[in-house]
């Protein structure tokens, strides 16, 4: 009983961070109906910006003097790492995105996969392929409770999912940018005729969207230890997986779907084999897809000539 | 389109007498390009024949249908898989009947690379029954996770090798039947049934059902049909591919099959122009060269070759051809404009 | 008909076309044969220098130019500079096939150096072994490596021998009786190593508590970890490679599990220390040389390493160092260039001292080498036991 506890609450700590990863996704396509594939590397540079940063405050010296990390500081690292994937991510939409708007669906599409690739290689040119230790910016602490041992950094991971999350959800439904955003999902030319500025609505979602997943990406080092220029790649795909089966466009549905797939990876990988960790995500994502395309939370959209 | 004219004996003879032209002619060349060329050069030489498949057969779906298939270094690793085994397989019964050489090898390969072709159309048609109901991005990323599932099916089973990957019982690896003529000869074939295909009453279904899929279905054609066809066709030609590149490398692993692989060959078609034949040939070609001369560039080759691909999305979309074919009209028509 | 007679068309001046790419290839290329006649002696060496495994070829890439910068130093080899042209190979068979076609046709490489994975010395291997060109593998530890041909060898030794050390021992050094295994199903390494490990473990007398695994890249490690905690296991045989080894042992600490990591050669990297911490304290590999217990020749080449590089060399570079001056003194004692005859003193290597021990080519062209068992403490490996082949 305590090991299968044990593996649901890794497996909501990884879910929450997936979450995080999926809003960025599901906000995207909401608007645009493009798959994001360049946000998983935005996850990525948000994590190594966290590294850096933190590097850059200090934190190996107070660490060797065994030193905790100042949580001013840690909000500090965060903050940082937030605002550059922010930047980054409407870089990307600025530059590659917005002129292939117009274009036959699959082209922005094969533009994000060719995004993704450039930062992923950039990725390995300029942090190395080394993978590198997350530095502690919590110092963690274990409190085992009949067996199960849970850990402030991951009860860091819920809260400041849960934070972000309804922030986000503030933001959307009772801001004016929230209500521009939302309004753009639902038709972008009928939008712009509203007088919303859709260009600055777009890219304040992606700024939104990558500034999650460079949280994410925090969470993500701080939970898994090592992070490596590679790691948004399966994350990424899993938190896409994540938002498809929440119903994309859906923002509780990004944190449900973040959620079970979390879940559901754990417990595969702990009781039938972790080979087959990565095809659980594909399987629900074909069956959901199948079944059910709309996802759990999603509505039926009917597509006309 | 007229109604297909009934093939006297001439036509026959004249049919019979281009194919039999056109396999001497690739034997020819293999023998100039045996004797002419370092090896280094032959076996990009190869990796351009294979290359073209890939695009050629990849681009029926992509292309000419519009239905996206990110996924396809999995069939490919089908094709390889199971031509690889197959090779191995019949090897000593073909031997003990016909002995060893260049004919016994031959029906070997061929009858082996048939195999491959139709497990991984087996697959493809399988992957492509419940996938094929979505569209565009759904559809991509549902053939992304087949081709990842695949590869992690081959990677988990012992008798293939696992991660090591498969060459065959002897250690030198499997025999290199992949030669100039086999590749160039299977090239031919998979071209002409793509473009007999392309150009027939269901190829412009096809089309049709890129170019507006409801519409093509108000219009009484059978998509769902159509677009599996389509699909699983295309999944045998990259099994096909696959098999030719198992024998060139006497050896396969599952990473030669990652999600990279499939994004090579959207690349290739990208290139040469979504829903070109010969768009696709050329854009086989230019991969397989470019990456080779590349290849000083170290760590920059692949930040090179990914921003490649993101300034002709914004560039030129349509890639090189566009849906045009190249052809001597082609030119014509420029020469009569000036 | 007509429609039949175009596609001809383009097949066929698609043919031409690649004729025309391939014939500039060709000419720019030369002729066929390598003779080697000129100044320099040109050795070949494929590593993957991009990719997710950039490290194991950039590590070796450092240590083997280091290697014949030294032969030259010393005047070269009968009469002749050695010069390295290295090859990336992104960590893929089939670009590691076309570099060593490339190193041997248009570089015109006298021999070969090359690969770090097993897989890629296999896809390598094979066209030397066709175009009898020597071949050194600086550390490919699996059996199949040098199976495919006599003109293919290494310096390193074997995983079923690796194994077979540990569980040695595990059984009868630290006197465990049931290991459970954590693999890395993604490395044909790990995979080959543990089952050696358990072949011989069960041999000993011993127990296999549970096998878990896991894939190259994966981060997370707590499911199969938290499974290995509810069973006897008294040690977890870890065959990886070290950055994810370093994760396993944080995450095992994360979770209370108390139980000492065994690993092999693939955990000898400064980033282990760096990655695990204090929690990989207590653990134990296997490896070729122990930096410690290092021979002078050894204690030169890390110091050397450090004043160029300004880092500490690994296993890795050790084993490049040495692959690279094992063929160097074969070329000095076969006196020419022939291929054969390179091949026939690479095969004839014995006694050879190098950084990772003295090496002898057997007649499976394995290195015969000993093992050293290294202890963990303090963020630092220490010698612990030396076991002999």
């Amino acid at each position: 009983m305590s090991q299968f506890l044990q593996q649901v609450i890794n497996g909501l700590s990884l879910g929450s961070i997936y979450a995080l990863i999926a809003l960025g996704y599901t906000m995207v396509y909401g608007i645009l109906k493009l798959i994001n594939f360049a946000h998983s590397e935005v996850f990525m540079v948000g994590a190594y910006t966290g590294f850096y940063t933190a590097g850059a405050l200090g934190i190996e010296g107070m660490e060797q003097r065994g030193a905790a990390f100042p949580l001013y500081l840690a909000l500090v690292v965060l903050m940082v790492a937030m605002g550059a994937s922010a930047l980054l991510g409407v870089l990307i939409e600025r530059l590659a995105y917005r002129p292939v708007r117009s274009a036959p669906r699959l082209t922005p599409l094969i533009t994000a996969i060719g995004v993704s690739l450039l930062l992923q290689n950039l990725g390995m040119l300029v942090f190395t392929p080394n993978p590198r230790r997350y530095p502690p910016i919590i110092k963690e602490v274990r409190f085992e409770l009949g067996g199960v041992i849970v850990t402030n950094v991951k009860l860091t991971i819920f809260v400041v999912t849960l934070a972000l999350m309804l922030g986000l959800w503030y933001l959307v439904q009772r801001t004016w940018t929230g209500r521009a955003m939302r309004a753009v999902s639902v038709n972008l030319d009928a939008a712009k005729l509203m007088g919303i500025d859709t260009g600055r609505t777009i890219s304040a979602t992606f700024a939104i969207g990558s500034a999650l997943a460079a949280a994410g990406g925090i969470l993500f080092g701080l939970d898994q230890i090592t992070i490596n220029p590679l790691m948004g790649t399966l994350t990424g795909l899993k938190a896409f997986v994540a938002a498809v089966l929440g119903g994309i466009g859906n923002i509780p549905g990004a944190v449900v779907g973040g959620l079970l797939i979390g879940l559901a990876e754990q417990l595969v990988a702990g009781y039938v084999s972790p080979d087959y960790r990565d095809a659980i995500t594909f399987v629900i994502l074909i069956v959901i897809l199948i079944l059910r395309p709309e996802g759990i939370l999603g509505v039926v959209r009917q597509e006309k000539v | 389109m007229a109604a297909p004219d009934r093939l006297t004996t001439k036509d026959w003879l004249i049919r019979v007498a281009i194919s039999t032209a056109v396999v001497a002619g690739i034997w020819g060349i293999g023998q100039g390009v045996q004797v002419g060329l370092i090896e280094y050069v032959q076996r990009i030489v190869l990796l351009c024949g294979i290359n073209i498949i890939l695009a050629v057969g990849l681009n029926l779906i992509n292309g000419t249908t519009g239905q996206f298939s990110i996924g396809h270094a999995g069939f490919m690793a089908v094709g390889a898989y199971a031509t690889a085994f197959c090779g191995v397989k019949l090897a000593p019964a073909v031997t003990a009947a016909l002995g060893t050489g260049a004919i016994a090898d031959g029906v070997v390969f061929n009858a082996a690379l048939l195999v491959g072709a139709l497990l991984a159309g087996v697959a493809g048609l399988a992957v492509g029954v419940p996938s094929l109901r979505l569209k565009g991005d759904y559809l991509a990323i549902v053939t992304l996770g087949f081709g990842e599932i695949i590869r992690l099916l081959f990677n988990n089973t012992k008798a293939l090798g696992s991660a090591t990957g498969y060459f065959g019982d002897n250690p030198a690896g499997l025999p290199p039947y992949t030669s100039f003529f086999w590749v160039y000869v299977w090239v031919v074939v998979v071209v002409l049934i793509v473009r007999n295909i392309t150009f027939s009453q269901s190829g412009r279904s096809l089309i049709a059902i890129r170019e507006d899929e409801i519409a093509a279905e108000a219009m009484a054609t059978p998509t769902t049909r159509l677009k599996v066809t389509a699909f699983t066709v295309s999944a045998a030609t990259a099994g096909i591919a696959g098999g030719l590149f198992a024998h060139m490398q006497s050896g396969i692993r599952p990473e030669d099959f990652k999600f990279e692989k499939s994004i090579d060959m959207i690349v290739m078609i990208i290139i040469g122009g979504l829903g070109s034949i010969s768009g696709a040939v050329i854009g086989g070609i230019f991969l397989a060269v470019t990456l080779e001369l590349m290849r000083d560039l170290q760590e920059y080759r692949l930040v090179l070759y990914a921003l490649l691909l993101v300034v002709i999305m914004i560039v030129r979309p349509e890639g090189l051809l566009g849906t045009r074919e190249l052809s001597p009209s082609m030119f014509k028509k420029k020469a009569g404009a000036k | 008909m007509r429609l039949d007679r175009r596609s001809l068309i383009i097949a066929l001046a698609s043919s031409t076309l690649f004729g025309a790419v391939a014939c500039k290839g060709g000419s720019s290329g030369g002729g066929g044969s390598s003779s080697g006649g000129g100044s320099e002696i040109v050795l070949g060496h494929y590593a993957s220098m991009t990719g997710s495994t950039a490290h194991f070829g950039q590590d070796t890439d450092k240590a083997v130019r280091m290697a014949v910068d030294e032969v030259n130093a010393a005047g070269g080899v009968i009469g002749k500079k050695l010069k390295v042209v290295t090859l990336d190979t992104r960590g893929d068979s089939a670009e590691a096939a076309n570099a060593v076609t490339r190193l041997i046709d248009v570089e015109k490489s006298t021999a070969i150096l090359g690969e770090v994975a097993s897989s890629l010395s296999l896809a390598g291997g094979r066209v030397a072994q066709r175009r009898k060109i020597p071949m050194v593998s600086p550390s490919s530890t699996n059996p199949k490596v040098t199976e495919v041909g006599d003109y293919v060898f290494r310096v390193c030794f074997l995983d079923p021998f690796q194994g077979k050390v540990m569980a040695k021992f595990a059984k009868e050094t630290l006197k465990v009786e049931k290991v459970a295994i954590l693999k890395d199903v993604k490395n044909d390494y790990s995979i080959g190593l543990s089952d050696a490990f358990k072949e011989s473990f069960e041999k000993l007398g011993g127990k296999i508590a549970v096998e878990q695994s896991y894939g190259q890249g994966d981060t997370d490690f707590s499911a199969q970890l938290t499974a290995i905690k509810n069973t006897d296991a008294q040690a977890i045989f870890v065959p990886g490679y070290y950055a994810e080894v370093g994760a396993i042992a944080r995450t095992a600490e994360r979770l209370g599990v108390k139980l000492p990591l065994l690993g092999g050669d693939g955990w000898d990297a400064p980033d282990l220390f760096k990655i695990g911490g204090d929690a990989i304290n207590g653990s134990y590999f296997s490896n070729h040389f122990a930096p410690d217990a290092a021979t002078p020749k050894a204690q030169k080449f890390v110091a050397d390493f450090k004043t160029k590089y300004g880092m500490e060399p690994t296993g890795l570079g050790a084993l490049g160092y040495d692959a690279a001056a094992v063929l160097a003194d074969a070329i000095k004692r076969a006196g020419k260039t022939d291929t054969d005859a390179l091949r026939a003193a690479l095969a004839d290597t014995k006694n050879f001292e190098g950084v990772t021990g003295s090496i002898t080519i057997d007649p499976q062209r394995n290195a015969q080498k000993s093992a050293v068992v290294l202890k963990i403490e303090g963020g630092k490996a220490k010698f612990a036991a030396t076991v002999a082949p």
